[in-house]
């Protein structure tokens, strides 16, 4: 036990510190990495580095190589840099390698040194060129600060949704700050920067000169400063070789340490770990790392060769040349279990497990005192949780073994803990491997979540790893194995080297119908490399129609578009294609590509008559239909035209069509209200009141209203209004008059073609009994019966109906009779219903 | 007298959790936005509102596009900003977008979407509320809501289960369901392995039997819709129904106890069982004399208020029943349904058409006159050349010129057509069903196809045996069928198809009627062969109409469900009645 914690260093009472090796790298560089611009992304990412950078003088010919390494130091991509000098190379959040050029154009490349794009940091900075450039992160992304040659600091705090702020000026600054940094409070970027022995903050308004409480006296100027990586603490260095930390607010101190060492550190960087409360920092040396913290005294390694920091969230990666080293804070569970002569739980646990295997009844004792003091469940957790801070799996396995040891002894202990570790245990060491190279620790992989670590594995390409963590983990399909099919078969269409059969047969070989896998996405991938070909190949296995629309139309297919539009039987996608097909074909061809998709041309036509009634027209005239064309141009004759000549004008263009469609019946009609019209518009003029846009009926029900009668029977015969309207209309407007003498005159004009029930009907309407009964006197034998009950006369009309001996007019009136009043009528119906009966 | 469930009917599943999603989806819209304080009718005038926003909740139309459009560069013309935010219901079209774009204000307004497609009027009523659906789909050929309608069947399939059983007529039927389907294997997994809670499901075109919407309704709550027009579930009862200087909004369902028990009753009998009814309501009302205190604080707390509630709703429908006597009278509105009948049995056409020409002359009604012309022109499978001509110039003269336009729209959706020489229409005939064959043209507009469509109303109806035969006069009170619903005259043909097809469980041995509706590529069986749903839901059966459904189908289907143990559950676009499909056709002037 006690070689365990060899590399174990104390720092101060509390904490402890250790050093291990990750990997032994061999990516066999040939130069020094102080001669080389580098760049390491956090939680294990991949590292850059750009050989042969701008100040060396010699040699300005030969071009500097950009080269990317997995952290384990396998290469992953090597290119000729190409374009202007860089100052500043940077990892985004997104793992995009982004390279500050001198001009403040930033160029993009991914993981495998492919390019994705760039983008400028404003013409400010392209005049001044930049001095200095820093990539931070942020909980909105990725963000880029520049100092320029201007001594003027500008930064976009998110790459992704580029918005470029300049920072105000620093009073009085005449040469580039001894160092500076980001600070990120309150979701907003800030900038501190140290001119000499002054400090100051830039926000985007203003510029504030801060001092650190507690700072010691005599600091000149400061050489390094540090922020964590949550943003929350800063520590700097100080001429004198006095380190102050405190929180990044600078309201407060933590602590404070002399080094005694005066020459500038390369490199200064915190080293925490979440929810511990313990604060140190690294600096680093040419030869020699110190970590310093709330102590009297610091640790000290000696670097062999020339090394470089990369601040994680819970401690500090250390690459040189040859290895590749992580060192932390012991966290509390392992310092608990490892501590020599410790008699926590868990250490017992440990021991008790140790003894178990070596069947000795110590086991027994050691298992005993845990359960007397009540803690095997603290040990059992104690375990757990250290297994999963070790980096060697026969550690993690020793641990483990413990726990389920222990466990054993426990009632109801969840198992969950136990299973979940396992399992996390199992995906860190396949990532840790020196093949893959991603040096996760258990905190760093909590913190960056399984679904980012499988966005990461995808991004290298590591497709089966990938599919096999998932299948591991039991990852629903959507968000586990589809997706990552999806993305194979995204860097499957890239391979230009392989046919369009080929690559499609072999996408849909191993996707099948793998639930949502989204064809059109790859085929968009792949028209994106140019393959349009393909993509109409990926396209045919897309099941769902609607999805292939888009596509199809930004590779400018739109005749196969609208007719997988039109098969999705989705009218809103069909519509979207058309609008498509109108701007790129000429009115023509577009008319024809209409003519053969019936539905799409109906869609259109709606379209058109709400928002382009020309068009409508000219589909119509097309299409040689007449008969829509004529009800067209009537349309227009009541919504278009005011004049009354215009209106006559559509309406014979109507009638022209309608003849064209040979539609008598409605040219006629068309021509016969050309004719009201103007004819209305005369009435109007010479007798006042409305008249246009009346029926035929309703205007010669005015006129007679209106006296005119003469008028009304020329605009009767000239319409050839059939007798029975017209004694229909006459009838009802003379009674609306209730001028009852020429009703009388009317009626006996002639014998009337209604006969003379609606004449009882209508006066009784009028309330007028006095004239019904007039008519009612010459209605017809077969109606008598009915006009009888109008009027009233309910005894009569039972003589009547009697007479006429018919079963439905006795039931009819003796219906009407009510009451007492009719008492004796109802009786004599009801006798002469019998007698009819008898016989 | 309502007939009371057969004891084995099985129950309806719940459908207010439709309401409590789609109100909750609006509350989550609104609430983006402020407070909403007022709301307007979106319609072709300035805004009177002085809000710093204004949000509008419409259907995608592109004439309220125009509207909203009109209102927002007022707006800017007077230099006012404000925000505003259309909310679409049920959802976005592109060419709203479109319009919104061209008018040049798509970046003033923001957009939204409220799924919001099925509306339950009822406990066993769900309406799309759509209309326009009648007139965009049979009039215009647009198939936009077809999209919809599948959504909503979906929706309902989630919420209730996969539905093992399914037959359709009708192209929109076909086109709807298979685009249901398609849905269904989209998100495959989620229904797989529930138990259905609906057995069956019946998709039906309104245009399979235009007949049956045509009529009168002489059931209560058909009469009550006709009179009154029922919108949304509720009516409003004017004052000479309240027999009050007011107006009352009135719901009309289930909830109501003295309704329900008429909904479905013919009308010649509800006035009867209402006046039974007010005696009984009396009788319990007088039973308070003979009481003590205790048994008068118990009449008092625990049914009076019922008794009051019940009186109340008692003498709101003997008022509208007064009312719909009067009205109907006044009309001779039995000479109206003689004349209907006669149509319906093909005797004295002659008669008919005359009445309907006094109908006309006399101006009656304009939408009236129309539905009489539709009636006899679906049951005569067009009307002769001369009496095509002669009504409609008649009616032109009547009414306006204007309607030539509404006959040109009646004749494209095959409501109001000429008889053609038999020989050129069955080689259209022909010509069509081999373009319907051929899939690409298997989306044909429907303005073509109408060409070629034959009502054949009469052959149908004695396949069908849709005129019952009487001896002596027709129980209403006690109906032997469906007939009852138009007082023993007729059998509603939709009814009737969906009773045949649900008895043999196909449309095997229809095929003469599936020919005669012309509908013989889309009449559809779909039964799935797993024997998961249990004999309580396999009685439960949806019927869906696109293009709207009346009171009386729905009465003469509950009926049937009556008779056979089963339970029918309505799935309308809207519901529908005469008036409202003569006026879907007309063309109005603007």
């Amino acid at each position: 036990m006690d070689c365990y914690t060899a590399n174990w260093n104390p720092l101060g009472d509390s904490a402890f510190y250790r050093k291990y090796e990750l990997y032994s790298m061999d990516w066999d560089l040939k130069e020094e990495l102080r001669d080389c611009l580098v760049a390491a992304a956090p939680y294990g990412g991949p590292i850059a580095l750009l050989r042969n950078p701008w100040q060396k003088e010699k040699a300005a010919s030969v071009r500097p190589v950009l080269d990317i390494y997995s952290a384990s130091g396998m290469p992953l991509a090597s290119l000729l840099w190409k374009s202007g000098p860089v100052v500043s190379l940077g990892w985004s959040a997104e793992e995009e390698l982004l390279c500050v050029q001198e001009d403040g154009a930033v160029l993009v490349y991914g993981l495998h040194g492919d390019f994705r794009r760039h983008f400028s940091m404003g013409n400010e900075v392209l005049q001044n060129r930049v001095l200095d450039a820093r990539i931070f992160h942020t909980e909105f992304g990725s963000g880029v600060a520049i100092l320029t040659g201007a001594h003027r600091f500008t930064l976009s705090a998110n790459v992704g949704d580029l918005k470029l702020r300049r920072m105000p000026e620093v009073p009085g600054l005449q040469s580039a700050p001894s160092c500076w940094t980001t600070l990120c409070q309150d979701r907003v970027a800030h900038i501190l920067l140290a001119v000499g022995p002054d400090l100051y903050l830039l926000d985007h308004a203003a510029c504030s000169a801060v001092t650190p409480p507690g700072l010691a006296p005599g600091v000149s100027s400061f050489l390094q400063m540090a922020v964590s990586f949550t943003y929350r603490h800063l520590a700097l260095f100080t001429d004198t070789g006095y380190i102050w930390m405190g929180t990044a607010s600078l309201k407060e101190k933590l602590c404070e340490f002399n080094c005694n060492i005066r020459a500038p550190p390369k490199q200064m960087v915190w080293c925490s770990r979440p929810r511990s409360k313990e604060r140190a920092v690294v600096v680093a040396w040419e030869r020699r790392l110190m970590v310093v913290g709330d102590a009297p005294e610091s640790i000290q390694f000696v670097l062999d060769e020339d090394s470089y920091l990369v601040p994680e969230l819970d401690g500090v990666r250390i690459f040189s040349r040859s290895t590749h080293e992580f060192l932390h804070e012991v966290p509390a569970a392992s310092e608990e279990i490892f501590k020599i002569a410790s008699m926590a739980p868990g250490a017992l646990l440990l021991e008790a497990q140790k003894e178990y295997e070596k069947e000795s009844q110590k086991a027994d004792e050691y298992l005993r005192e845990i359960q007397e003091l009540g803690q095997l469940t603290q040990a059992v957790q104690q375990c757990i949780e250290a297994a999963g801070h070790e980096h060697q799996p026969d550690m993690q396995k020793s641990l483990l073994r413990a726990a389920s040891f222990g466990k054993c002894f426990l009632d109801r202990f969840p198992p969950d803990n136990f299973v979940r570790m396992c399992q996390d245990l199992r995906v860190l060491n396949a990532v840790r491997d020196y093949h893959i190279g991603i040096p996760l620790t258990y905190s760093q992989y909590k913190q960056l979540t399984i679904q980012v670590l499988l966005d990461r594995l995808v991004l290298r390409r590591l497709y089966p790893l990938a599919i096999q963590i998932c299948e591991y983990l039991r990852l629903p399909e959507v968000q586990g194995v589809s997706r990552i099919l999806a993305h194979w078969a995204c860097y499957k269409v890239q391979q230009k080297d392989v046919s369009d059969e080929d690559v499609a047969r072999a996408i849909n070989q191993k996707l099948g119908d793998t639930p949502g896998v989204s064809y059109s996405d790859i085929a968009a991938r792949a028209y994106g490399c140019g393959r349009t070909e393909l993509a109409i190949k990926l396209l045919e296995y897309e099941p769902r129609s609607g999805e292939q629309v888009p596509l199809l139309l930004k590779m400018k297919r739109s005749k196969l578009a609208l007719s997988k539009a039109i098969e999705s039987g989705d009218t809103d996608l069909v519509f979207t294609v058309l609008l498509h097909l109108k701007n790129e074909l000429n009115r023509g061809d577009f008319f024809m590509t209409l003519r053969n998709q019936p539905m799409a041309l109906s869609l259109y036509r709606q379209f058109c008559k709400h928002q382009e009634l020309e068009t409508l027209k000219d589909l119509y005239n097309q299409d040689d239909n007449h008969q829509e064309l004529g009800s067209f141009h009537i349309r227009a004759s009541y919504a278009a035209e005011e004049r009354i000549e215009g209106r006559v004008a559509a309406l014979q263009t109507a009638a022209d069509a309608f003849y064209k469609a040979k539609n008598e019946f409605a040219a006629k009609a068309t021509e016969d209200q050309m004719r009201l019209l103007r004819l209305q518009r005369r009435l109007e003029d010479e007798l006042g009141g409305r008249f246009l846009d009346l029926s035929l009926h309703n205007t010669v029900t005015t006129l007679i209203l209106g006296g005119h009668n003469k008028r009304a029977e020329q605009l009767a015969r000239d319409f050839r209004i059939p007798d029975k309207r017209l004694w229909w209309l006459k009838l009802t407007a003379l009674a609306d008059l209730e001028d009852w003498e020429e009703l009388e005159k009317f009626s006996k004009s002639k014998k009337s073609p209604i006969g003379y029930l609606p004449f009882v009907e209508i006066c009784m309407k009028q309330h007028n009994k006095y004239e019904a009964k007039k008519y009612a006197s010459r209605v017809g034998p077969e109606q008598k019966v009915k006009a009888l009950l109008l009027v009233g006369e309910v005894a009569q009309a039972a003589d009547v109906a009697i007479e006429h001996r018919n079963e439905a007019e006795l039931s009819l009136v003796l219906s009407h009779c009510t009451g007492a009043t009719d008492g004796a009528t109802a009786d004599k119906i009801q006798r002469a219903r019998a007698q009819a009966q008898k016989k | 007298m309502a007939f009371p469930h057969r004891p084995d009917a099985p129950e309806l599943p719940d459908f207010s959790m439709l309401k409590r999603l789609a109100r909750d989806q609006l509350i989550y819209l609104l609430e983006q936005q402020h407070e909403v304080d007022k709301l307007y009718k979106v319609e072709n005038k300035p805004a009177l509102s002085s809000n710093e926003q204004l949000c509008f909740l419409v259907r995608p139309r592109i004439k309220n596009m125009r509207y909203i459009a009109n209102l927002v560069n007022a707006d800017k013309l007077a230099g006012r900003t404000r925000k505003y935010k259309v909310i679409f219901s049920p959802q976005k079209f592109y060419a709203c977008e479109m319009v919104l774009e061209e008018e040049g204000i798509y970046g003033d307004v923001s957009c939204d979407e409220w799924a919001f497609s099925l509306l339950p009027l009822d406990v066993d009523l769900l309406s799309m509320e759509l209309p326009e659906f009648f007139r965009d789909y049979f009039l215009e050929g647009d198939q936009r809501w077809i999209n919809t309608v599948a959504q909503a069947l979906h929706l309902l399939s989630t919420l209730y289960g996969p539905f093992p059983n399914s037959y359709g007529i009708g192209r929109c039927a076909k086109m709807s369901y298979e685009l249901w389907r398609k849905l269904e294997e989209e998100e495959d997994g989620e229904t797989k392995g529930r138990r259905p809670e609906i057995g069956h499901t019946f998709l039906l075109d309104r245009d399979t039997d235009f007949v049956t919407a045509l009529c009168s309704q002489v059931v209560y709550e058909g009469l009550v819709d006709d009179t009154f027009r029922i919108k949304c579930g509720s009516v409003d009862f004017g004052p000479e129904v309240t027999s009050s200087d007011k107006s009352l909004k009135v719901l009309l369902n289930a909830e109501d106890k003295v309704f329900s028990e008429i909904r479905n009753e013919h009308f010649s009998n509800v006035f009867g069982f209402l006046s039974q009814k007010a005696r009984n309501l009396q009788a319990q009302y007088d039973r308070r004399r003979g009481m003590d205190i205790k048994q008068m604080k118990n009449f008092v707390s625990q049914e009076l208020k019922g008794l009051k509630q019940e009186h109340r709703l008692l003498s709101l429908h003997i008022g509208a029943c007064e009312s719909i006597m009067k009205k109907k009278t006044k009309q001779d509105f039995q000479e109206l349904i003689k004349t209907e009948h006669a149509l319906l049995e093909g005797f004295s056409i002659r008669e008919s058409t005359s009445y309907i020409e006094e109908h006309i002359d006399r101006q009656v009604s304009p939408i009236e006159s129309l539905r009489l012309m539709c009636l006899l022109s679906i049951t005569e499978n067009g009307l002769i050349p001369k009496d095509y001509r002669s009504l409609k110039t008649q009616y032109l003269q009547s009414y306006g010129p204007e309607h030539l336009l509404t006959f040109s729209n009646l004749r494209r959706a095959g409501l109001l057509t000429e008889q053609a020489p038999g020989d050129t229409l069955t080689a259209v005939e022909s010509k069509v069903s081999k373009l319907v064959t051929d899939k690409a043209a298997g989306k044909i507009t429907d303005a073509f196809s109408s060409l070629a469509k034959r009502s054949n109303f009469r052959a149908i109806s004695k396949k069908l045996n849709l005129i019952p035969r009487v001896d002596g006069e027709y129980d209403l009170k006690v109906p032997r069928d469906m007939a009852y619903v138009f007082s023993g005259a007729y059998v509603p043909l939709s009814c009737r198809i969906i009773e045949q097809v649900l008895e043999r469980r196909s449309w095997q041995g229809l095929d003469e009627v599936v020919r005669l509706l012309n509908c013989s590529e889309f009449a559809f069986t779909d039964m799935t062969k797993e024997d998961k749903a249990s004999s309580e839901s396999l009685r439960l059966i949806l019927v869906v109409f696109l293009g709207g459904c009346t009171f009386s189908e729905i009465s003469a289907l509950r009926f049937l469900g009556r008779e056979k143990g089963y339970r029918f559950i309505f799935l309308t676009t809207a519901v529908t009645n005469s008036a409202r499909l003569m006026e879907a056709m007309s063309e109005v002037k603007a």
